[in-house]
């Protein structure tokens, strides 16, 4: 039993506790066992990793028991712990324990917080395993345990249609990505003999060059092998054609959406593309893949995030935008980069999505930034945590003398993909211009919800929060049943044009005699906790992660660290160093001069271009197209296979059909038997003649 | 164990039992097939217990010299797939039992004295280690289902046994000739003796078309499935339990105690005839389940689409395949169990297998919930949970047999998911908005009794399978010695690899100093 144990089995002994104890021990035992076992998992995570910064840890694995043996496939319940576990051990149970301690104030009205906690804590536990694992199906075990995880809090409210479409959308949108991870699986078992990671990445190299047969074509292995386990990496993590999921899985309490969709779960396609660099590296052409869907994805994501006026929509997508840096970032062989924005990323954005919540929380459930503004002195607090983080995300900094979290990964990332060559520049190029557009989206949030004059008074929630003051009681269900009402529209702004559209002549203005309230105490230690991290993080760890020789002696082999390409790094030219500067600024000033100088612009853009609004605002389409190729025809086909296939031709000719058979065979036959002589000397006299025609014609 | 006939008493058990419940009240008959099943139970586990994991390939062999009737003999005898199977049959039983309880009124003695005869018939199947005795286990256990069905069933109970008898009987009747055959040209009727025989490669085909066309009913396989939906929608919950539970493995037992062993070489040229048929059943019972407005005839889709992955891995000629196809026949046998215990729990309080009659009962209902959530993630292959472990290594075993066939069934992880969480939402989750449902109590005492054991096997063969695996381990090893002649092609053939061609190619790509930085990391 070491601490690796105990970080990881903890958070699942107190989501049983929690879970089981269910109504029976009231509320508060339930979060005080599982928000103490986080915490205690986090301060033996932290004490894991810090050995890892000054050298003096080594990677070892902590065996727990066998789980599937057969034949050569030995498939063990084991614990890894290296630099690159460590580093996600510590993203984990850190944000984990203050989702935990904040949902205590988020979650306060709800009468079913003990799931919700024993929820939290299952996810923590999958996320571990995940982690943690030293074989390709102990990663899958976590990867699906997640996705358990995030299925049931996305659908946490149950209640709510929506919440339980979005839920189930998020479960087979990853699916369909896990179909890809586990035939990796397979090949790569087919091809190595064994499903264990260090022995893979070991034999990986002396497989390059080799071809493998799949389906109708041959192909070099490993780049099979690779695409296919990038499949399941793209479910996971929202990349383009496979993200639709993530903007739906809004609907779960926003400190599901810090937790698992934004710090941590999202990443796990991240993280393995790095834990499986050594054999990315055999295959230019699957590293070619991922660069440009990361790419793809940070620019994609980032348009829609433009035009989005939920909230937690915009976040999610810049979500999604980020975790494109991650991936492009690995795919031109920056992996320390890609895990170092993973790192930042995690505390910057659970710190935006927390702070999303706290100003819901204030606003009484409205999410939409429309009917918001002038809040930042009404919530002070939220107001400076969230300025900390936008300052994170648009990677605010002084060239040489350092900035906030962004500011070091981010630059990294591009820095990165220029020094890769020809490779990486498509992806520099896509990934400065898409820091513009996150400058311009998290700015733009930042002036709709925190400057200008209040517009709260369009809002149903506010409205029914002033005319029912004192409606505490029924508080809870209530804003459920609002949200409900609400998001139709919210969800599908665009089916009604004429009322979305952000004509500044909609919107009405005025508080609407609401006073929104900062959020308590629970909620407010979390949102500076991340704040420090949002703005130290980059600074302090970036030696380390992408460091030439920091990052050689840090990660020891942990993932492929490119020490030449950290090299090149701090040799582009200043002007690549200074791109993301220089577009921030940009995207600055351009939501500046938008929303807060002529705050009428933005409706007149949006009537100028009217079609790419509308594309953007539909989300390119995607939920839309989807639905046309694959959830309609699935549905025909399944009753066209029943009714056609089924009831129409294998009952109509099998069962049914040889019954039908000798019904009619057997009403045949009592004909023939009609008891006339004559009939029967008839017959008898054709077949006399048939007979004899026969002998005389042979 | 030594010397005492194990096998026959946990035969005779039930039958002295199910003679008894004929004479007694209807309560007493209940308690008798109770006391019965539980008995058989607790000396499955002896059984279990005693037996000599990587020993005689044949242990507890019974082969009296009464038993001789010169035809055929009364022989008994197991290894480890009969052990395992024996297992589920004596685990379901008690279950079946309880969930007879109170929703059965009607004729309750001849109820539970068939339910007996069921079991004393799968024990039987099992264990039999002659080739007709075999037969006459196998296909008598048609008549007490027949009857189940036909009795105790729903509106249309009476098409549904007809057509679940005449289905069944005629791919019977083609495997009764193979065997007639297969006993005359081998001069035994002796199941290990036959299992080590060479027929000539061509009269493989035929005698292997034979038995096919009994066990692709039985499994069933598509296109000849379609009496199952029919025959689980009527069945009582019991029976339905016991029909998924049990009955339907009876079709991957025989392929993998018949077919496969004894005409490896005709296994190995219709392996491909096995995959299309699998991998068409997959996709196409799938996508029937996600369109049913019936509960029952849901889950008896998914039990085609899982089925067809225990064909697969067993003709996939690796051990991956063939462990993985029992592991899925096992989960399959308890999940699909639990599942139609599931939904006999409400069916039993609201009288519909409608599911748009449903809706909220995670509210009401929490604990039903919790488990109906279980058996459905188990149902979807969630690892953790005894489906993976199953689906997983057969699909692995079909990898290296057909990319392709690997690939479609595999998108079964993806519409398994859809149909059953489709599934899940309308029944559990939304809101409570039907009086009579939100009237409905959560499980009782009873039902939480028949759930919950399952639940716990359910988690430790998705945790640790280590205990379901080893006793088949070396009946799995005798098996793949046997046809490995016979195994057909991979279609991956991956070549030898050229590393330093491939790194002059990377150092082309500029990441020449990666390379050896990696080289000193490992």
């Amino acid at each position: 039993m070491s601490a690796i144990h105990i970080v990881v089995f903890l958070p699942l002994l107190a989501s049983i506790v929690a879970g089981l104890s269910n109504r029976a021990f009231g509320i508060t035992l339930p979060k005080i066992v599982t928000t103490a076992g986080l915490f205690v998992a986090t301060a033996l995570s932290w004490s894991i990793f810090i050995p890892f910064l000054t050298g003096t840890a080594q990677a070892g694995v902590a065996p727990v028991s066998t789980w599937i043996l057969s034949g050569g496939m030995n498939i063990a319940w084991e614990l890894r712990v290296d630099a690159l576990t460590a580093v996600m051990l510590v993203v984990i149970t850190s944000v984990s324990a203050l989702v935990h301690l904040y949902s205590w104030g988020y979650m306060s009205e709800d009468a079913d917080q003990p799931r919700f906690f024993s929820y939290l804590s299952l996810f923590t536990f999958a996320m571990l395993m995940l982690v943690t694992a030293n074989n390709l199906v102990q990663m899958f075990f976590g990867w699906e345990g997640v996705g358990l995880a995030s299925y049931l809090l996305i659908g946490f409210w149950f209640r709510k249609p929506s919440a339980n479409a979005a839920a189930i959308k998020a479960f087979v949108v990853n699916r369909v990505g896990d179909l890809g991870f586990m035939l990796g699986i397979f090949g790569t078992y087919l091809v190595f003999g064994t499903i264990s990671i260090p022995a893979i990445l070991e034999a990986a190299p002396s497989m390059a060059g080799s071809t493998i047969g799949f389906l109708w074509f041959r192909a070099d292995t490993m780049t099979v092998l690779c695409l296919l386990l990038f499949v399941g990496a793209m479910g996971k993590s929202a990349q383009l054609g496979l993200h639709t999921w993530l903007p739906d899985a809004m609907e779960g309490p926003t400190p599901v959406s810090a937790l698992i969709h934004a710090a941590t779960m999202v990443t796990a396609g991240v993280f393995m593309v790095c834990r499986l660099s050594p054999m990315f590296e055999t295959s230019p052409t699957a590293l070619a893949v991922v660069t440009a869907v990361g790419a793809a994805t940070c620019l994609f994501a980032a348009t829609i995030g433009l035009v989005q006026t939920d909230i937690k929509r915009v976040i999610a997508y810049s979500t999604c935008s980020q975790l494109g840096y991650m991936f492009f970032a690995a795919g031109v062989g920056a992996y320390g980069a890609a895990m170092f924005h993973l790192f930042t990323h995690a505390f910057f954005k659970a710190l935006l999505f927390l702070g999303a919540g706290s100003v819901i929380h204030a606003m009484h459930h409205e999410q939409d930034m429309r009917f918001y503004g002038g809040l930042r002195r009404h919530i002070p607090l939220t107001f400076w945590a969230m300025m900390v983080g936008t300052l994170a995300i648009t990677g605010v900094g002084i060239y040489e003398v350092g900035g906030f979290a962004g500011y070091h990964s981010k630059d990294a990332i591009l820095e990165a993909a220029w020094a890769a060559g020809p490779r990486g520049y498509g992806a520099f190029y896509v990934g400065t211009f898409a820091a513009l557009l996150t400058s311009f989206y998290s700015w733009r949030l930042m002036f709709l919800t925190f400057f200008g004059t209040p517009r709260w008074a369009g809002s149903e929630h506010i409205q029914h929060a002033v005319h029912h003051p004192h409606g505490h009681h029924g508080h809870d269900d209530h804003a459920h049943d609002a949200n409900h009402d609400m998001h139709p529209a919210a969800e599908d702004a665009g089916h009604a044009p004429s009322t979305h559209d952000p004509h500044a002549s909609d919107v009405v203005e005025g508080t609407a005699g609401y006073h929104p309230h900062e959020s308590p105490i629970v909620m407010l230690i979390p949102l500076i906790v991340l704040a420090v991290g949002a703005v130290a993080a980059g600074y302090v760890f970036n030696h380390w992660f992408i460091g030439a020789d920091g990052g050689e002696t840090f990660w020891k082999g942990s993932l492929f660290f490119n020490e030449h390409l950290m090299h090149e790094m701090h040799g582009v030219p200043l002007l690549v160093k200074l791109a993301a500067t220089i577009v921030m600024l940009i995207g600055l000033a351009s939501a500046f001069y938008v929303y807060i100088l002529r705050p009428g612009t933005a409706a007149g853009i949006a009537d100028t271009f009217r079609v790419l609004h509308r594309f953007l605002l539909k989300k390119w389409y995607f939920d839309e197209l989807y639905h046309l190729l694959c959830v309609r025809p699935a549905f025909a086909l399944g009753r066209f296979f029943w009714k056609r296939g089924d009831e129409q031709t294998i009952n109509r000719f099998g069962p049914d059909g040889s019954a039908a058979l000798v019904g009619f065979s057997s009403r045949l036959a009592v004909r023939m038997q009609t008891g006339y002589l004559y009939t029967y000397a008839f017959v008898m006299l054709i077949g006399l003649t048939a007979a004899v025609t026969w002998a005389i014609a042979s | 164990m030594n010397g005492f006939p194990i096998l026959s008493v946990m035969l005779l058990v039930p039958a002295v039992a199910a003679m008894l419940c004929l004479f007694v009240s209807a309560n007493a008959a209940r308690w008798t097939a109770l006391a019965a099943t539980l008995v058989n139970l607790v000396l499955g586990v002896l059984l279990w217990s005693n037996f000599d994991i990587g020993g005689a390939q044949w242990q507890f062999v019974e082969a009296p010299a009464l038993g001789d009737f010169g035809v055929f003999r009364y022989a008994l005898g197991i290894d480890g797939f009969a052990l395992m199977l024996i297992m589920l049959s004596v685990f379901l039983m008690p279950i079946c039992i309880g969930a007879s309880w109170k929703s059965v009124t009607n004729r309750v003695p001849e109820y539970m004295a068939l339910f007996l005869t069921v079991e004393i018939l799968m024990i039987g199947t099992f264990a039999a280690q002659d080739l007709l005795l075999f037969y006459v286990f196998f296909e008598a256990g048609l008549i007490p289902m027949y009857l189940i069905i036909g009795i105790w069933g729903g509106a249309n109970r009476i098409y549904a046994s007809y057509k679940f008898f005449l289905y069944t009987l005629l791919g019977s009747l083609l495997m009764l000739i193979a065997m007639i055959y297969m006993i005359r040209t081998a001069g035994t009727s002796d199941i290990p003796t036959l299992m080590a025989y060479d027929f000539p490669v061509q009269v493989q085909t035929w005698l292997w078309l034979a038995f096919f066309a009994s066990f692709a009913v039985k499994m069933p396989m598509w296109p000849v499935h379609t009496w199952l939906p029919d025959a689980h929608v009527q069945a009582p919950t019991a029976g339905s339990v016991i029909l998924a539970g049990v009955l339907l493995k009876l079709g991957g037992y025989g392929f993998l105690r018949f077919s496969i062993p004894m005409f490896p070489e005709a296994s190995g040229e219709l392996t491909w005839l096995i995959l299309t048929l699998s991998a068409v059943a997959v996709v196409y019972t799938s996508l029937v389940a996600l369109v049913q407005s019936d509960m029952k005839k849901l889950i008896a889709y998914s039990s085609v689409a899982h089925m067809a992955i225990v064909t697969i891995g067993l003709f996939a000629f690796n051990q991956q395949g063939i462990e993985g196809a029992m592991i899925v026949m096992l989960s399959h046998g308890l999940v699909s169990g639990a599942l139609f215990l599931c939904v006999g729990i409400i069916y039993d309080r609201l009288h519909t297998r409608e599911i748009a009659r449903y809706g909220g009962l995670a509210i009401n209902m929490p604990r039903y919930a919790v488990f109906f959530l279980l058996f459905t993630m188990a149902s979807i292959g969630l690892p953790g949970t005894s489906g993976f472990v199953g689906e997983f290594l057969s699909l692995a075993g079909t990898y290296r047999v057909s990319t392709w066939a690997a690939l479609i069934c595999t998108t079964g992880i993806i519409l398994g998911a859809a149909y059953s969480l489709y599934l899940y939402r309308r029944i559990a989750l939304g809101d409570l908005v039907h009086d009579d449902v939100k009237a409905m109590p959560d499980v009782s005492m009873r039902e939480l009794a028949m759930l919950a054991p399952i639940a716990a096997v359910v988690l430790w063969m998705g945790v640790y399978p280590e205990s379901f695996l080893a006793p088949m381990r070396k009946d799995v090893g005798l098996l793949l010695a046997r046809i490995e002649r016979a195994a057909p092609v991979s279609d991956s053939r991956p070549t030898a690899g050229n590393p330093a061609a491939a790194a002059a190619h990377a150092a082309e790509h500029g990441t020449g100093g990666g390379e050896a930085a990696h080289g000193e990391s490992h």
